[in-house]
């Protein structure tokens, strides 16, 4: 009979988990793994890589990734939680200033190559297009998130209203996968849609189940 | 004196711009490769070449050569689209949604023997085989501006016929209005029929006036070869002044009835696609602007949108169809 996965192990396996989170390289290294996209799209649109359509190409992969790391950023909580790892909670500042970065690269993606900078016409299309305008919210949203996220604001906010302010991403996982969600209507064309909204929807429900359950005593 | 310029959407033909510039600017390529005497592999591509064809043979599918159309509108001077952009940038739900999709996916579908069905309100029903309808009229080549509904648009050198050739040959009843187009739908061979995208098989259709206008092309080919299977291989349709997804791919079969057809598009999203479905800058999609668009492979990242055209720029051919008629209501 084989023996049972010694239960010793897992200690041990979460010693060096933690002493690899806390690492200190393990910041850059992150840093620059968030980067790689950001380098793929500008190395592709410079040698002409993106396709017949880059301009769309650039937008909808930035748009993609922004959902992506918006995915990321808020799955480091209950990962942290779950696994027991207070070490994952040092990441979540530059995870979340990533989705704010893939999001401003995806808005001048639009602004600039499908628009032309053309201010008016920006403004008529925000207003006119639900999908445009959903997507601009959730933009508009993330902004004082990334503009407090410095420790001299969170000290002058006082950490409880930094938190309650913070709480806005959940609203923005809800606008951009409604932005992702009315984007594909048009064509029927929600497998990834789907996917997106389950992942973010388990995300945001563990939150709900914790706090529900943290109420009754 | 009014000065057009291509800021106002108007396109100066200029001759030179049929041959995309790569070509002529290979040709001292290809004298050096000559002079050094290594010309013998790369002298495929001249061979490649039709003397009847305006554009190059891109070498890679069977040629089907068209002469020169003496219809009005028949061959635009724009720049052509590099064929690698034109065929692997394409709307073909059968093979899938992403527009890199049908290039990957359509190497399944069987293209022989191939037959088309024409039915309904005719004199002449009849059933073609692919041979024969290839043979019913002379191929021309048709160098088309096409504008999908998307906002993007390429220019391509079809191979083919007017529609109304065959029309003339299977003689329309009295009482025949419209002409519905339906395509293949084949769920061994076409891996997303059976998706819940749209309802299958795939219907286009066109009021009968529209199908005979001689720029409505059947069409076998382009850029001197027969069509591509992501491009509606062996037989589609190609209606320059409406969106591209009028113009159905792979057709199976052509009835002539007395009722507008349920098209797929249609079906799925009346408020967003109409059955006339015209090009038309004035009239928006409901989730973004038609009044301009981005011609694939020639403007580059940076290079503003150019301006859409009414009906696609085919105004003085079709316009008359639609005299009187509320284009805006009747989109």
């Amino acid at each position: 009979m084989p023996a049972p996965a010694p239960a010793i192990a897992l200690p041990a396996a979460r010693v060096r988990m933690k002493s690899l989170l806390l690492h200190p390289a393990a910041k850059p290294v992150v840093f620059i793994l968030s980067l790689l996209p950001f380098c793929w799209l500008l190395y592709a649109a410079i040698t002409n890589n993106l396709g017949a359509n880059p301009a769309e190409a650039l937008i909808r992969s930035s748009g993609d990734w922004t959902l992506r790391f918006l995915c990321v950023v808020l799955a480091v909580t209950p990962l942290r939680v779950i696994t027991d790892a207070p070490a994952l909670a040092r990441f979540r500042r530059m995870l979340g200033l990533f989705v704010y970065f893939y999001v401003v690269i995806h808005l001048m993606s639009y602004s600039w190559f499908d628009m032309g900078f053309d201010l008016p016409d920006i403004t008529k299309d925000i207003i006119k297009r639900p999908f445009i305008l959903v997507g601009f919210s959730a933009f508009v949203l993330l902004t004082p998130l990334a503009l407090t996220s410095f420790n001299r604001a969170i000290k002058a906010l006082g950490a409880k209203r930094w938190q309650t302010l913070h709480k806005l991403v959940y609203g923005v996982a809800g606008l951009a996968t409604l932005h992702f969600f009315w984007m594909r209507a048009g064509k029927n064309n929600f497998a990834e849609v789907f996917v997106y909204a389950g992942i973010l929807g388990t995300l945001l429900g563990w939150r709900l189940v914790r706090y529900v359950s943290k109420k009754r005593p | 004196m009014i000065i057009k310029t291509h800021r106002d959407g108007f396109i100066h033909p200029v001759a030179s711009d049929v041959t995309p510039a790569r070509v002529y600017e290979g040709r001292r390529d290809m004298i050096k490769l000559m002079a050094t005497g290594v010309a013998g592999a790369a002298m495929a591509s001249w061979a490649a070449r039709d003397a009847r064809a305006q554009v190059a043979r891109p070498g890679k599918l069977a040629a089907l050569s068209g002469a020169k159309s003496a219809i009005a509108g028949a061959a635009t001077m724009e720049k052509i689209t590099d064929y690698k952009d034109a065929s692997s940038y394409n709307n073909f739900y059968e093979f899938g949604t992403d527009k890199s999709d049908p290039a990957k996916n359509a190497h399944t579908l069987k293209t022989t023997p191939w037959t088309v069905e024409i039915e309904g309100l005719v004199k002449k029903p009849a059933k073609y085989a692919l041979e024969d309808l290839l043979k019913l009229s002379a191929q021309e080549e048709r160098i088309y501006r096409l504008r999908c509904v998307e906002g993007w648009s390429m220019v391509i050198p079809w191979v083919g016929y007017s529609l109304s050739e065959l029309i003339k040959k299977v003689e329309p009843l009295g009482n025949a209005k419209f002409v519905e187009f339906v395509t293949l739908a084949d769920p061994k061979t076409m891996p997303f029929v059976g998706s819940r995208v749209l309802d299958w098989p795939y219907v286009e259709g066109l009021r009968l006036d529209e199908a005979m206008n001689p720029l409505t092309l059947l069409s076998f080919g382009m850029y001197g070869e027969v069509l591509p299977n992501q491009s509606g291989a062996p037989v589609r349709l190609v209606v320059p002044w409406k969106y591209g997804f009028k113009s159905g791919k792979s057709l199976v079969k052509i009835r002539f009835t007395d009722k507008m057809p349920a098209t797929a598009w249609n079906k799925a999203a009346a408020n967003e696609y109409g059955f006339y479905s015209n090009v038309n800058p004035d009239v928006d999609h409901p989730r973004w602007s038609q009044a301009s668009e981005r011609r694939i492979g020639d403007d580059g990242l940076l290079a503003k949108k150019r301006k859409t055209l009414i009906f696609n720029g085919y105004e003085a051919q079709v316009g008359q169809l639609y005299a009187g008629m509320d284009l805006k209501k009747f989109y």
